[in-house]
């Protein structure tokens, strides 16, 4: 709130965070995967490695299956189209970008809803036992997962009385040091979440393709070349808004507020090094836990939403008061 | 009252108190034994810090030594005693099936806002600075009562037991801070004889059941139906 720019300074450094943002997703995938190759004493790949995975896969010439519709053509495009918008409401940089205003952490579950539903559909499209499979797994997983998402939003909206993303971080920003419980279980349930959405350790594995407990892999399947490069494009940019909302929620600082190259720049390397430390924690996790059985994921996403239901709880018991 | 005007104790006090009904529910959570007993020994051990940060906040210096007895007998003592007894009768790694694990935890937190309901009387009339924390103490109570009532083997509804006990510690060191020392004391040592009794009734009911199962008792008669 520090000043206001011109407007169209404002949709150009909108338009260039988003472009940012999906230029810099499979970095994050490459970064996670090499520090859990050197947490397991294995040889890591090259950081630039999901790069150079997604120029083959582009090059390549697409194999469809003969009774493949018109949908399984489309979704690709409708699931990095959904990741793209949710990507540009996430303050990656700076806070008070016009796209910030124009949609709220709701709208952002609704895309992440829109692309599961329409990836639900590809992978029962083409009618093997795989991919119906993996749709209703994901379809439950989801089912489960998107309450306690919401929960934990609510506890943030309640706190700083708006569910408008920029706002919420600015609200933090400002506080100062207040120790919240319901921020403490806020943050717990939504870490919960990002694991079982994105597809990691214990509720599904991504490194493993034709194993009978995937669920993830198991929907996209029968995907190969351009169609593929996109769906997987779009599932590293899932993980790192994830990890770029947990981290700018919950320890907004350094982000920028004011439009100038000083506080851009502080805020990209905030953003890195926040964004590195979370990984670091993701791969420990994934590092120590087994994968669990399907039928516990459930009871996993239970206890998320009751960390959520906590969160908003002891806001009201403990924080509001009378 | 707004959180940020309270001062930093105060706020880390909120925090440890939420953090006590948390292991309550990690209690409600999980199955095995070894678990069960280190979350009531950490809910004993946030119980001493918040006893001691009552005591700084609302300047009760006799606070702190319920605070150390606190941590001696319900952080480290009871819960030393369970895991012994449990490494004995060879029960530490025993995995109890919870009926409904998802509805116990939404049971939970239908206690925790029955609590609220029913403490938000005594928080509008009370001046105190931990009457907002009077609900949680109520809801830890009921929660060990739903403990008791859910599980079937002798440990869990002792840990349940126990819990309730550290409920009502709770209630009362934010109700009136804290009860008068000798009162204090005597129920300290209450609970450390009954830890001891239920360390031979443990022995008993399985030397006369040959498990420690107590739903098991309701039978009668000697054939398995």
């Amino acid at each position: 709130m520090n000043l206001a720019p011109d407007p169209f300074m404002a949709w150009t450094l909108a338009l260039i965070q988003m472009l940012l943002f999906i230029a810099a997703a499979p970095l994050l995938a490459g970064w996670v995967k090499r520090v859990k190759c050197h947490m397991q004493n294995r040889a890591a790949p090259s950081l630039f490695q999901p790069y150079r995975d997604l120029v083959k896969l582009f090059r390549k010439d697409v194999v469809l299956a003969e009774n493949a519709s018109w949908l399984f053509r489309a979704v690709p495009y409708v699931v990095f189209g959904a990741f793209i918008l949710a990507a540009s409401v996430v303050p990656l940089v700076a806070a008070h970008l016009p796209t910030a205003a124009i949609a709220d952490v709701i709208v952002l579950v609704g895309f992440f809803a829109l692309a599961r539903f329409f990836l639900a559909l590809a992978g029962m499209d083409i009618g093997t036992a795989f991919g119906g499979m993996g749709s209703s797994r994901e379809m439950t997983i989801a089912s489960l997962a998107e309450p306690a998402m919401l929960m934990a939003v609510f506890t943030l909206a309640m706190i700083a009385s708006t569910t408008n993303l920029s706002v919420v971080i600015e609200h933090n920003l400002h506080a100062g040091l207040v120790l919240r419980p319901s921020l403490l279980f806020a943050l717990l349930a939504l870490a919960m979440v990002a694991v079982a959405e994105s597809g990691r350790i214990p509720v599904d594995n991504p490194a493993t393709h034709l194993e009978l407990t995937m669920v993830h892999e198991a929907m996209i399947l029968e995907y190969s070349a351009r169609h593929l490069a996109l769906i997987e494009w779009a599932s590293q940019i899932k993980l790192m808004i994830y990890a770029v909302l947990i981290a700018n929620i919950f320890w907004p600082w350094g982000i920028a507020e004011a439009f100038t190259p000083a506080a851009l720049a502080w805020g990209a390397v905030a953003i890195t090094a926040k964004l590195a430390l979370i990984s670091i924690f993701l791969v420990v996790w994934e590092t120590v836990m087994a994968k669990m059985r399907l039928f516990r994921v459930p009871q996993f996403l239970g206890f998320a939403f009751l960390l959520a239901l906590l969160g908003m709880l002891t806001h009201v018991i403990l924080e509001t008061g009378t | 009252m707004n959180l940020a005007n309270l001062s930093l104790f105060h706020q880390a006090l909120l925090v440890a108190a939420a953090l006590v009904l948390f292991t309550s529910f990690m209690m409600l959570a999980t199955a095995r034994i070894r678990p069960l007993i280190f979350a009531f020994a950490w809910q004993g051990a946030l119980l001493a810090i918040v006893t001691a940060l009552v005591a700084l906040v609302s300047n009760h210096p006799h606070l702190y030594i319920s605070a150390l007895l606190t941590l001696g007998l319900k952080a480290l003592l009871i819960p030393w005693m369970l895991h012994r007894l449990s490494t004995k009768l060879n029960i530490l790694h025993e995995v109890e099936p919870i009926r409904h694990p998802s509805l116990m935890l939404v049971a939970g937190a239908m206690l925790v806002i029955f609590s609220y309901y029913v403490a938000t009387p005594i928080v509008h009339l009370s001046t105190l600075v931990t009457r907002n924390t009077i609900a949680v103490s109520m809801a830890v109570i009921l929660l060990g009562m739903l403990l008791m009532v859910s599980r079937s083997k002798a440990v869990a509804q002792v840990v349940g037991f126990m819990s309730i006990e550290n409920g009502l510690f709770f209630a009362a060191v934010v109700s009136t801070y804290g009860m008068p020392m000798i009162v204090e004391l005597g129920i300290a040592f209450d609970v450390l004889v009954a830890m001891v009794l239920f360390g031979v009734f443990f022995f008993q009911i399985r030397a006369s059941i040959d498990s420690l199962d107590v739903d098991r008792m309701n039978r009668l008669s000697e054939k398995n139906e």
